[in-house]
């Protein structure tokens, strides 16, 4: 069963984001992100772990996470392709495009082929314009793809070549936040060891201290 | 007319590696937030007010306007929104991923002027690489000292949380985004309060400006809000990014000085998008992100004027432009935004979730030849229903502009292109080519 919680090493990276903000709460979008990085969607274990990291309810988590299109709660593909058929991808041919690569992957956009390599989606505009046909492997932006160029991705994934480029799905970000404890809660600490408390922020957005 | 201008916010795009932080050293880095710290806030606001810098979202707000409005806090929130997902438009993304450092500097400028206690950047989550060098140039912001609890031995204090979003057109909604930073569901809020400014991130006063406004400020501080507001024309001041796309020779993103430049330099000029491709006819352009109603050949050589764009009645919006040629389906094109506001509807306001879909079925059934004469008339009904009178500014039944945005697509193409809408009726399907797959 792949269904597990947070690992120990990413319990530890989501008390750490979670300090970044002055409400907890506001770090459930990342580690949603942070939770599918370690299982590809997420869990409902994860979701549990989420919850009492921001301080709501499990269903409040998955609430929350199926209004995004990027989280996941079922298992995708390794890699999941997503071709936007948006205005001015479309006009550079995107449903071609996209019915291409049903027919080369074998499945329709919204499953998931049998080995488990790839998903199809058909996206919204992705930013990538001036690239039309837009196409994003694991939010990792190719362009312009037409038929062929879809194939030599399929088969360049497939055979592991771009492994350097595009992560498993779920890995948002390689680089983690390294620096910068919260500014105010330095401050007021040092204002505190100083005997001067007066620049603690008031109320509900007091920077979380202990970090 | 192709003007010579200072580049101001892609000054460093001729480096490939542009995003890094020896690169932004080098190429002036940092100097204007210096500056900035030299001089009071309100000095910094006053050069802002000077510039008439116009938010670069959408909207087209003045940015020192929007900061005079902030209330009077102990904390207050700078929010930058970065969640670039407007159909065609994809300049903040080039932003992001090519010169971070950049807009984080004018972040802490912003911060500095309208005294921030703390700034979050909500990335789109969908530009994955523009996150990871946005945690990456935040990390070396923190290292060189210009975020953190003494930025640069001035005393100012600010911290910095790059957000990542994730995949939700609506949060590029100012309300929809801070909803979205609170770690809820991005429906936007219900007004008044009308502005952030008043009551915004945890309920605290929250200036949320755009990625592309902030990458201006270090340039107008170091230069002075005169030298920018020399440049364009009226309120349409500076230069500003715009991103062609669609049947057009060279797509991209082009810094070009408002309001002198037209929209016919923009898409024929060599220099720019080298005309519509395979010397095509233009049938139409969307002048401002697929929300814009559109515009036609007669257009052509409007300059890109934030006003003359609004008084012919439609915007210029998120600086968009799409060009159609003339073997465009505009059922089909029409159809297709219509789709993407039916799927990005966060389902708030009855006129927009359910106007959105069922308009989308109706231009499908047209487009796949089960039409009736009479749907040109139920989609025109429909339309008025969601933006009252159908004029430009919409008139709004929702909590948000993603609802008046609806019909722009599809009055423009029943008033323009009545004709082709009804040989779809009359022929039983589409009587234009299928989209042809452009080739690398």
């Amino acid at each position: 069963m792949p269904d597990g919680g947070l690992s120990a090493e990413n319990r530890a990276r989501a008390e750490a984001i979670v300090a970044l903000y002055p409400q907890a709460r506001s770090a459930l979008v990342p580690l949603c992100h942070l939770a599918q990085s370690q299982h590809g969607y997420l869990t409902e274990a994860s979701m549990e772990d989420i919850a009492k990291l921001v301080g709501c309810s499990p269903a409040e988590v998955r609430g929350t996470a199926s209004f995004y299109d990027m989280l996941h709660t079922e298992p995708v593909g390794r890699y999941v392709f997503a071709v936007c058929t948006n205005i001015a991808c479309m006009l550079a041919g995107a449903y071609e495009v996209l019915s291409h690569a049903e027919e080369r992957l074998g499945i329709r956009v919204g499953q998931t082929t049998h080995d488990e390599l790839f998903t199809l989606e058909e996206a919204e505009c992705l930013a990538g314009c001036d690239k039309a046909v837009c196409v994003q492997v694991n939010h990792r932006f190719f362009g312009p793809i037409d038929e062929e160029a879809f194939d030599q991705l399929v088969d360049d994934l497939a055979a592991g070549h771009l492994a350097d480029t595009v992560p498993p799905h779920g890995v948002l970000n390689r680089v983690s936040r390294a620096v910068g404890l919260p500014a105010k809660a330095a401050k007021a600490a040092k204002a505190a060891a100083a005997g001067d408390a007066g620049d603690t922020p008031p109320n509900g957005s007091r920077a979380r201290s202990g970090t | 007319m192709i003007t010579s201008h200072p580049r101001i916010v892609t000054s460093r795009m001729d480096y490939d590696d542009s995003y890094t932080f020896d690169r932004f050293l080098a190429t002036g880095g940092y100097d204007g937030l210096k500056k900035a710290l030299s001089m009071t806030p309100e000095q910094v606001h006053d050069e802002v007010n000077t510039a008439s810098l116009l938010g670069r979202g959408g909207a087209g707000f003045p940015a020192g306007r929007k900061w005079s409005m902030k209330r009077p806090s102990d904390v207050t929130y700078l929010v930058i929104n970065g969640d670039e997902s407007e159909p065609a438009t994809f300049k903040d993304h080039m932003l992001i991923e090519r010169d971070p450092h950049q807009i984080i500097e004018g972040a802490i400028i912003a911060a500095y002027a309208i005294g921030a206690t703390a700034a979050f950047l909500f990335c789109r989550g969908e530009f994955a690489l523009g996150y990871e060098r946005l945690l990456q140039a935040c990390n070396e912001a923190y290292g060189y000292g210009a975020l953190g609890p003494d930025i640069l031995g001035s005393g100012f204090a600010l911290d910095l949380v790059i957000h990542p979003g994730a995949g939700a057109y609506i949060c590029g909604d100012e309300t929809g985004l801070l909803e979205s930073l609170e770690g809820k569901r991005g429906f936007p809020r219900i007004k008044p309060p009308y502005f952030p400014a008043v009551m915004g991130l945890y309920g605290e006063p929250t200036i949320v400006n755009n990625v592309e406004t902030m990458a201006n400020l270090p340039w107008i501080v170091l230069n002075g809000g005169a030298a920018f507001a020399a440049l364009g024309q009226g309120s349409s001041a500076g230069t500003r990014l715009f991103a062609l796309s669609g049947h057009v020779e060279h797509p991209g993103w082009y810094e070009i000085e408002m309001s002198k430049t037209t929209f016919r330099d923009l898409i024929y000029d060599p220099s720019l998008g080298g005309g519509v491709r395979d010397g095509r006819e233009l049938k139409a352009f969307i002048p401002g992100g697929a929300s814009s109603p559109w515009f036609y050949p007669e257009h052509l050589d409007m300059g890109l004027d934030q006003d003359a764009v609004g008084k012919a009645g439609s915007m210029l919006g998120s600086g968009s432009i799409v060009v159609m040629d003339d073997t465009t389906c505009v059922v089909r094109a029409a159809w297709r935004i219509t789709r993407f506001f039916a799927r990005e509807s966060c389902g708030q306001c009855t006129p927009c979730r359910e106007g959105s879909g069922w308009a989308e079925k109706v231009m499908r059934r047209i487009e796949d030849g089960y039409g009736r004469e009479e749907d040109l008339d139920l989609l025109m009904d429909l339309c008025d229903n969601i933006a009252p009178g159908l004029g430009w500014p919409p008139k709004q039944t929702t909590i948000c502009p993603l609802g008046p945005s609806i019909p722009s697509p599809i009055v423009s193409g029943i008033t323009r292109f009545r004709d082709e809408f009804l040989l779809h009726v009359k022929e039983g399907g589409c009587p234009m080519p299928p989209d042809e797959v452009r080739h690398a």
